[in-house]
């Protein structure tokens, strides 16, 4: 597991029936491509979260793929249209299986 | 041939008001508290993008490193079996500034100090700890933290008094060449601050955004990691970290830019 690695989310208490919301999320990771070199000339492992992935209520809402080119710490943000109360749960999975979660509740009336 | 006459002064008129137009675009952008006289904090020269990173306390990453520093600020550490805490209380109101008026002189080190060495200092004397590595996942966090506390409010130096011998060192530093270059600080922050070096532009150099989470570094970073950048980029020799001459310029480059808000951390590209 990549060190000192820490989800926060981003997602409004309150929101209206068919707000559309703004979700922001970041993630505290090194990110490492497998493209650098350390100081004694060799490349340095690839170690990256590979996926992230949203779900409503159960149902998926987001989806991405995240390749090396992916920045350091990643912010990510996202917009999702709000029917019903419930949960938004987040997860990411990094090259080396771990996996990173993180759940919000919005209140929706 | 009178209507000619009224028309030509319409025309004159109308090219008057459109020169004042442009004169005016070129200057028109109010950057509000991040430009004080003809001082522009680096904010100025980023791109939108950069600055609403920055701004937003949530997708700013440098606040990661506040966050981490945070928590060492509670955290026993040492022989003393203190933490920072124990004597200073709660950050908030105890660090609150410290970030303006540092760098600043110790009547008992006889030394500048600014707030990398004061928190080495505060770790080996009082708390009988380790000092931290200057550019450590903990001297970043707790620079983070310990600055972050003073957010917006304006720089402001001493630089009289025993600090005044500092200062102009600081000064002569700035203004001399250095390196295979043979380039000074002033020639690119000072004579060029608006344009272009290779793909960046160029800042006036201002300190008041330090530690900077700079996205080419994907990290956050300290001053002196900046001057040192800077100094191997003239082909000059580097000084360490915390060196004497770097304390000098650091104070002389943070009075450069007095009465701009301290950002740290600030997001820089």
């Amino acid at each position: 597991m990549a060190k000192g690695v820490k989800p926060r989310v981003r997602v409004p208490k309150k929101a209206a029936k068919g707000d559309v919301v703004e979700i922001k999320t970041l993630i505290s990771h090194n990110m490492e491509s497998g493209r650098r070199k350390g100081k004694d000339g060799k490349l340095i492992p690839r170690s990256i979260i590979n996926k992230m992935e949203v779900t409503f209520n159960g149902k998926p809402v987001f989806t991405a793929d995240w390749h090396p080119a992916i920045s350091a710490n990643p912010y990510m943000s996202f917009f999702a249209k709000v029917e019903e109360s419930g949960e938004f749960a987040f997860k990411w999975t990094d090259d080396d299986g771990s996996i990173y979660e993180k759940t919000s509740k919005i209140t929706v009336g | 041939m009178k209507t000619n006459w009224n028309r030509i002064t319409l025309i004159a008129t109308a090219c008057a008001v459109c020169i004042g137009v442009f004169a005016t675009s070129a200057n028109a952008t109010d950057w509000g508290p991040y430009q004080v006289d003809d001082r522009r904090s680096g904010y100025t020269y980023m791109t939108d993008e950069s600055r609403a990173m920055q701004v937003d306390s949530f997708q700013n990453p440098g606040m990661i490193w506040v966050e981490q520093g945070a928590e060492l600020w509670t955290e026993t550490n040492g022989k003393a079996g203190k933490s920072c805490a124990s004597c200073h209380g709660e950050a908030a109101e105890t660090m609150k500034g410290v970030a303006a008026r540092y760098p600043v002189y110790d009547e008992k080190a006889k030394k500048l100090q600014n707030v990398e060495t004061q928190i080495n200092t505060c770790l080996e004397k009082n708390m009988q700890a380790e000092p931290y590595k200057w550019e450590s996942k903990e001297m970043l966090s707790m620079t983070s933290f310990i600055n972050n506390q003073s957010l917006g409010m304006p720089v402001n130096v001493k630089i009289d008094g025993p600090a005044a011998e500092w200062f102009e060192k600081g000064k002569a530093f700035y203004y001399e060449r250095r390196g295979q270059l043979d380039m000074a600080c002033k020639h690119c922050h000072e004579d060029n601050a608006g344009g272009i070096i290779r793909a960046n532009t160029l800042s006036q150099g201002q300190s008041n955004g330090f530690p900077t989470y700079r996205l080419k570094w994907q990290k956050v970073g300290s001053l002196h990691r900046r001057f040192r950048g800077c100094n191997s980029q003239v082909r000059a020799d580097r000084f360490g970290y915390g060196a004497d001459e770097y304390l000098a310029l650091e104070l002389y480059v943070k009075w450069r830019g007095r009465g701009l808000p301290i950002e740290a951390p600030s997001v820089r590209n």
